[in-house]
């Protein structure tokens, strides 16, 4: 029964959302964003149980005085004076007008979001530049047919990304080498490559979809795959 | 020193001499030119702009394979556009509404409006009251519904008459005053009783084309060139604009010309009504391509339950697996395994929670130590449960900790930074990396690269399979991930689903050279078999 409520749950869902992308007319053509609606309140609910989960591995984490404890301190100052900060700024409801926000410009809330959050995030993502760095050097060196081929395919793909190579090569031939042979892999071996991947994803997921409505496959609700 | 300084000083006077001199000479030129222009055309020698010619064959008809409430109106264009006079800038879709719509959406609306505050503020039942009597006595849109004389189309016996909708607002309003101080805790709802009587408001309620109960309003705009148009709302009945089915409507097209005054009328075209179908007729090739797919994949897991043998390749990335917990036991540090920042209802999240159990069984078997950091949490309420049944399936239940699989956040780069310390401080022995992976996909495979992991990574987001590919040891590839729980379960049925998804491929690639070919050698045939495919949505 544990197993049997959650599949057909599954099953009737997927067979009405699968029915309603033929159907246009009410009520299938809504279902999707009834669902969507569903989906956005539970959600909502859900985000709460993230963050109890975390509090409680942090404060579990503190109390035991594991090898990183001082960290999980961190995410719980950090929480709650988030958390603090937003209910001391506040929101009016909709019905007040203006509506003061704690998300408006000019906020205590706002100035945690950009000169702590908005930087922080900023330099993680700034980190990518340095490992497509790194990864380019461990990509490109030619240890077989295949990795040389690699290696020559990226040299004219970044070649013909820049000016540079083009102009460099100028004196010998008007006619743009390396852009055109950097257009030439993008257009034609690239896209050939990513439709296959992409046809075998389609099908792929048509297939997992057809197993998890048919109630083929149900591991993803625990205990093993059949 | 003094001499250089002196150099400067004069540089600088050149210069302002100079700028001086350029900006002299440019206020000449348009000064000049202004005169030339005032003197060789003078506002009143400016030629007026014919009327345009109409727009022709004007049509309107119910907009296919939709939920109704739409209407597309298509016409040939002006002979003035981009031809002729070619002052045609503009088509101004024009529909003919009756004041009585106006007037129901006008009350319901302003009714939603006393409402809201009554629902709301306690205090502002006075300022409510206030409104509910300019509504009740004062508002001019109460007297415009005399006219209305039709029917409800379902009951044959109920007359829809002016007197029905004008009661019928009075009393809702009335109701409204009355019961004002206990609004605030039933919320009746009274004005959904004007949506219901929007939908009544049958075909004949306009009876075009008397001007002394409606007119003709722009719904909309279309730039010289273009030959149709699509009249369409959404199904809620209170959204903007809102285009009830069944009800006649008329159209016209204003052909307009830079001058707002000078525009051209095109002939009346109605009635014609809206209305939803119950099957998209585009979408043919969808359900034959289902349908084949799902009768295949019937056949093969018959097959396979019979004992045919089916193969299928061997997958290096799940083989990878054993292996790696393996040496994760054995170097007595734990393994990672995320499952990316897409959604529960994401098919490659699905996949992941596959191969997770897989993982989590294996993890209990060998007492190794495993950690689960979840972006959504509802892929970790999910995760939980699956490492759980894992553990009970590998008869170590109580090996099963709470905090192996645990909420980190939902804030992408601020979970790649927790993940990746996480990975800097314990070290694992392998990570895996399995579901829907975005920006974060390198910064992640490269940080377990320099921590010294064996990484095993699969997505089907297109753009990340390279970088998984370069940081990580092993990488499934799209498809991979989605037939990694058949190759783990060994199961006739999911195997037989794995081939048939095999001979789905054959065929797709079949149709590919068959259309190839055609549409070069046999271009007639070609465009027949390319239309087979063609989906429009």
């Amino acid at each position: 029964m544990r197993r049997q409520i959650p599949i057909l749950i599954t099953t009737i869902a997927g067979l009405v959302f699968a029915i309603s992308y033929f159907i246009p007319h009410d009520p299938f053509g809504e279902s999707e964003s009834i669902f969507g609606d569903w989906i956005t309140i539970v959600q909502a609910f859900a985000v709460w149980l993230g963050a109890l989960n975390l509090l409680k591995i942090s404060f579990e984490k503190i109390s035991n005085k594991t090898a990183d404890w001082p960290y999980a301190a961190i995410i719980v100052v950090s929480l709650m004076g988030t958390l603090a900060i937003g209910f001391y700024d506040g929101y009016s409801g909709m019905a007040q007008d203006p509506q003061v926000s704690f998300r408006d410009p000019g906020t205590n809330f706002d100035w945690l979001y950009r000169f702590i959050y908005t930087p922080l995030s900023a330099t993680m993502f700034s980190m990518l530049a340095f490992f497509v760095a790194s990864a380019s050097y461990r990509a490109f060196r030619a240890r077989n047919v295949q990795a040389t081929l690699l290696l020559i395919a990226g040299f004219f793909v970044m070649g013909g990304r820049v000016p540079l190579f083009d102009m460099m090569i100028s004196p010998i031939t008007d006619f743009p080498v390396f852009s055109w042979f950097a257009d030439w892999i993008m257009t034609y071996p690239n896209t050939a490559g990513q439709r296959a991947i992409m046809i075998g994803i389609a099908l792929g997921i048509m297939s997992s979809s057809l197993r998890i409505i048919l109630g083929i496959e149900r591991s993803h609700i625990g205990g093993g795959s059949g | 020193m003094r001499s250089y300084l002196e150099k400067m000083k004069a540089s600088r006077v050149l210069l302002l001499v100079l700028v001086c001199s350029l900006l002299l000479v440019s206020f000449s030129t348009s000064l000049l030119a202004q005169t030339d222009s005032d003197t060789d055309t003078p506002a009143d020698s400016i030629p007026a702009i014919a009327a345009p010619a109409q727009v022709t064959d004007l049509k309107a008809f119910d907009t296919d394979n939709d939920h109704g409430h739409s209407i597309t109106i298509e016409w040939t264009l002006s002979a003035d556009d981009g031809a002729g006079a070619k002052s045609v800038i503009s088509y101004e879709i024009m529909r003919w509404e009756p004041f009585v719509r106006d007037s129901v959406m006008a009350a319901r609306d302003s009714l939603g409006w006393v409402q809201a505050r009554i629902n709301k503020f306690e205090k502002e039942i006075p300022l409510a009251e206030e409104s509910l009597d300019e509504v009740l006595t004062g508002q001019p849109f109460l007297d415009s519904l005399s006219f209305l004389v039709a029917y409800d189309e379902k009951d044959t016996s109920f007359v829809l008459t002016s007197e029905y909708v004008d009661k019928t607002l009075r009393d809702t309003i009335a109701a409204m005053k009355r019961d004002l101080p206990v609004l605030k805790v039933r919320a009746p709802l009274l004005p959904a009783r004007f949506d219901s009587l929007l939908i009544l408001l049958p075909k004949e309620y306009g009876k075009y084309p008397d001007a002394t109960i409606g007119r003709f309003d722009s719904v909309g705009t279309a730039v010289s060139g273009v030959t149709s148009h699509e009249n369409s709302s959404a199904v809620d009945s209170r959204s903007p604009g809102f285009i009830p089915d069944f009800i006649d409507y008329y159209y016209r097209i204003d052909v307009q010309t830079s001058d707002p005054n000078i525009r051209t009328t095109s002939e009346i075209v109605g009635p014609v009504q809206s209305s939803g179908q119950w099957f998209n007729s585009g979408l043919v090739p969808v359900l034959i391509a289902i349908l084949v797919f799902t009768i295949l994949t019937m056949i093969f897991v018959q097959l396979a339950k019979k004992g045919m043998d089916l193969y299928v390749r061997p997958l290096a990335g799940i083989e990878a697996v054993d292996e790696a917990i393996g040496r994760a036991t054995e170097m007595g540090r734990p393994i990672l395994y995320v499952l990316g920042l897409g959604s529960a209802a994401d098919i490659a999240t699905i996949a992941s929670f596959t191969i997770l159990g897989r993982v989590a069984k294996k993890v209990a078997e060998y007492q190794t130590e495993l950690n689960v950091p979840c972006y959504d949490p509802i892929v970790m309420a999910v995760a939980q449960e699956v490492v759980k049944s894992a553990f009970i399936d590998a008869g170590r239940p109580e090996a099963y900790k709470d905090d192996i699989v645990h909420f980190i956040t939902n804030s992408q780069f601020a979970y790649v930074g927790a993940v990746n310390g996480i990975i800097m401080r314990d070290l694992p022995a392998t990570n895996v990396y399995m579901g829907k992976f975005f920006a974060e996909s390198l910064i992640l495979a490269e940080t377990g690269a320099v921590a010294g992991s064996i990484q095993i990574a699969g997505t089907d987001e297109i753009p990340q399979i390279p970088f998984f590919f370069v940081a990580c040891d092993y990488t499934l590839i799209g498809e991979e991930l989605f037939a990694a729980s058949a190759y783990l379960g060994r199961e006739p049925e999911l195997l037989g689903s794995l081939k048939a998804q095999d001979y789905a491929k054959a065929v797709l690639l079949a149709s590919a050279i068959i259309g190839i070919l055609l549409i070069n050698i046999f271009p007639e045939y070609g465009e027949t078999f390319k239309s087979w495919f063609e989906v429009i949505d």
